[in-house]
């Protein structure tokens, strides 16, 4: 069967982001999200699901990276590192 | 609760189970191989609660003969192509659903609970099966053929679904089967004489075949744990 790729986002808990687990081939957005439940969510990993088609998904050009990445290595003031986070503070 | 009616319950349940995990490795994408292993899994637990409100659940599994099973004919009826499993999960499915939701509001407290437990999963199931009988109906000219084939194969086996009490749910079921025909483009089954049998043990020939294969551990090495 010829179906498109769809990538899946899962949202682990309330409060938390949505996060790409990977992806699935379904027909259409519908299926897609029925196929994303079965495959990635058996387990309760999540309380809620995205999908997006892989083709709809514009990406950084890889030969560029110098260009796009490379600048922000020497800035190191644009790190929170130099702050204490207390103890009770997750999910950073 | 009727001890009969229990064993039907779990019968169909454990015997649809094992249908579907026979597709476990065949199905034709990881997504589908996945998702009918799911929803067999759904039906071996609510089988090991049914059965076990019966008696002992692993008893009843796996030493009983053909004729001592209650479950309905179409559930043992083989899996076919992937169009002839949907067919039949879609028909069941969504007959299953209108139960569990009978039972879930019923007076037995102990059936009620596993069924308000099962009817969410079953829920599911129907939808699943739904959405593939749209996909394959009103799919490619191969995928339509199959689909109405396994429709057409199934049907027979349906109005058993609705015999005594159950005769009750057939309205809005086949309102239901006929919503998601007509979004799939496709015309409901020619009338046919239905079949029955299952619910009195008078089975067709192949639950002998998935008895001997489920139960061959336990006949050949009566008792073992693992």
């Amino acid at each position: 069967m010829e179906m498109p790729l769809w990538e899946v986002f899962v949202r682990s808990k309330h409060g938390l982001s949505h996060r790409h687990v990977g992806s699935v081939h379904a027909a259409d957005p519908r299926m897609a999200v029925e196929a994303a439940r079965d495959v990635y969510t058996r387990r309760m990993e999540g309380v809620s699901l995205w999908v997006v088609r892989s083709d709809e998904i514009t990406a950084s050009d890889p030969g560029e990276s110098s260009s796009l990445f490379e600048p922000a290595e020497d800035k190191v003031y644009r790190h929170p590192t130099f702050y204490v986070v207390p103890d009770n503070i997750k999910h950073i | 609760m009727d001890r009969d009616f229990l064993l039907q319950l779990g019968d169909d349940a454990l015997i649809l189970g094992h249908r579907l995990s026979e597709w476990c490795g065949h199905a034709p994408t990881l997504e589908v191989d996945l998702a009918l292993a799911n929803l067999g899994l759904d039906l071996l637990g609510q089988a090991q609660f049914f059965l076990g409100l019966a008696g002992d659940a692993d008893q009843l599994a796996y030493k009983r003969d053909a004729h001592e099973f209650k479950n309905c004919l179409l559930v043992e009826q083989p899996n076919g192509d992937f169009a002839r499993t949907i067919a039949r999960q879609f028909f069941f499915s969504t007959w299953h659903e209108l139960l569990l939701r009978r039972l879930r509001d019923g007076d037995d407290a102990a059936v009620a609970a596993v069924a308000g437990k099962a009817v969410k999963e079953v829920a599911y199931h129907a939808r699943f099966a739904a959405e593939w009988v749209v996909r394959l109906g009103d799919g490619t000219d191969e995928s339509r053929r199959r689909m109405v084939e396994g429709l057409d194969w199934c049907w027979r086996f349906v109005d058993e679904l609705f015999a005594g009490e159950e005769a009750a749910l057939r309205p809005v079921w086949d309102e239901r089967v006929a919503e998601v025909l007509a979004e799939a483009g496709l015309a409901l089954p020619a009338k046919v004489r239905g079949i029955t049998g299952g619910r009195t043990g008078k089975h067709t020939e192949h639950l002998g075949h998935i008895l001997s294969e489920m139960q061959f551990l336990q006949r050949a090495y009566p008792d073992a744990v693992w």
